[in-house]
């Protein structure tokens, strides 16, 4: 048995990494060995955090570690964050008990009681777990954050500790990957524009340019910013009055109806094609969001998919007819 | 702010009967869906619900049912193409982001 020690301080390395997995670059290799960590100088009588082996999580935990003397259990889950790793079955019981086992925790500590993150709850049974092992489940607060203060209170954390939010700082920080998540569309969707400008009488110009761009951004970061405040409930509805609200906007700025810079055409063409684009986009947020119910977004696809491929569809052949004629 | 999803979907379920009100549905639920009034668990919120199903799997007296997966588009379309089961394809940073 081999204990690793940690410190409360990230370095330089740290936050280059984490600010690169944001972006989504070499994201899925970003792991930390499963094992047991000191922090500080723990005893037989130190709390013992469990904790996933995604490195973001792993940090986030031990820099809110400072003046503590804890152990980290690190489990396996595959490089994967709790909350992803819980619903994906990697932070599990099966793990929690193997590796209890195989580092000797009892050994290690006198008590029985182990802190497992509040987030990793629907992976993990925790009367199954204290059958198993003996140690008795206790659930952390959602934001590590607040260990400090749950550790300092015998291990209570309060409501507000206990609810997962969705602010507006937690949605802006998603909006880089959906930005980039939809990227190599919008690359696919130029080519076949610029290729179509080769042979069209009325070629796209630089409206139709920032058009497709700001629906894109309208999709994949206005919604995401501005959610709770546009009316609504369903994804997809809020991602299409977005993207309308910003077709119509540059419809009107470059003067249609009377003198339209493009014609009547291509204009209903957007109408149509536009918002189903971000209404889409919108739609795919719901798997970054931190409240939505799998059965809702099934209601809510199998309602919005059909009108977005009709919408779309016709606005395509709204387009295809705008160029040529 | 607290945010709520389509009003009236989810599958969750609790049986006062079984119930013994010992809290634990409580301690692990992410959006403060149950509290304990007089020695039993009741619903407050069904809307607040995402079906993550911490509340099932932690009872230790099968009160509470909920039909658990992923909230999650891109996930179910997936599943639909490939005829699996939705999964996420993780992407979140600090633990409070989700697939
Ligand atoms: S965990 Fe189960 S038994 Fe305990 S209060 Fe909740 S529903 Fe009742
Ligand atoms: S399924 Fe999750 S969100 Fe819904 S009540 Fe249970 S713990 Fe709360």
């Amino acid at each position: 048995m081999q204990i690793n020690s940690t410190t409360t301080q990230l370095r330089f390395n740290d936050i280059i990494g984490s600010w690169k997995a944001r972006w989504g670059i070499n994201r899925m290799n970003y792991k930390v060995d499963p094992g047991v960590y000191s922090v500080g100088a723990p005893d037989k009588e130190s709390p013992v955090l469990v904790t996933a082996n995604y490195k973001l999580t792993f940090d986030s935990l031990r820099k809110e570690l400072k003046g503590l003397d804890v152990w980290i259990l690190v489990i396996d889950t595959k490089g994967i964050n709790v909350w992803c790793a819980a619903g994906k079955g990697t932070f599990d019981t099966e793990e929690i008990v193997g590796r209890i086992g195989k580092m000797g925790l009892a050994e290690i500590v006198s008590h029985r009681i182990i802190v497992l993150p509040q987030l990793g709850a629907p992976g993990v049974s925790a009367h199954e777990l204290t059958k198993r092992t003996g140690f008795r489940v206790i659930y952390g607060p959602v934001r590590a954050k607040d260990i400090k203060e749950f550790l300092r209170a015998g291990m209570k954390a309060t409501t507000e500790m206990r609810e997962v939010r969705f602010g507006f700082v937690d949605r802006l920080v998603l909006t880089p990957m959906e930005l980039v998540g939809s990227i190599k569309t919008s690359v696919a969707i130029f080519a076949v524009m610029f290729l179509l400008n080769l042979i069209a009488a009325k070629p796209f110009g630089v409206v139709d340019l920032y058009a497709f761009v700001g629906t894109v951004i309208a999709g994949s970061v206005i919604t995401p910013i501005l959610l709770p405040w546009i009316p609504g409930r369903a994804f997809a509805w809020k991602g299409w009055l977005m993207g309308m609200i910003w077709v119509v906007t540059v419809i009107i700025l470059n003067g249609w109806p009377i003198s339209a810079t493009f014609g009547t055409i291509r204009g209903i063409g957007y109408l149509l094609a536009l918002p189903a684009v971000s209404a889409f986009i919108a739609m795919n947020f719901t798997g970054s969001s931190t409240y939505t119910s799998p059965t809702g977004v099934l209601k809510e696809m199998k309602f919005a998919l059909p009108l977005m491929v009709i919408s779309a569809g016709a606005g395509i052949i709204a387009l295809l007819i705008s160029l040529f004629i | 702010m607290t945010h709520r999803y389509l009003k009236n979907v989810v599958s969750l379920e609790l049986d006062k009967d079984k119930c013994t009100g010992c809290g634990k549905c409580t301690e692990v639920c992410p959006h403060n869906v149950f509290i304990i009034e007089n020695g039993l668990a009741e619903i407050i919120d069904r809307d607040r619900c995402m079906e993550c199903g911490a509340c099932a799997n932690n009872c230790p007296f099968e009160a509470v049912t909920v039909e658990p997966g992923v909230g999650c588009a891109a996930a179910i379309i997936k599943g639909w193409l490939t005829g699996s089961e939705p999964s996420c394809d993780c992407s979140g940073g600090d633990s409070s982001s989700c697939c």
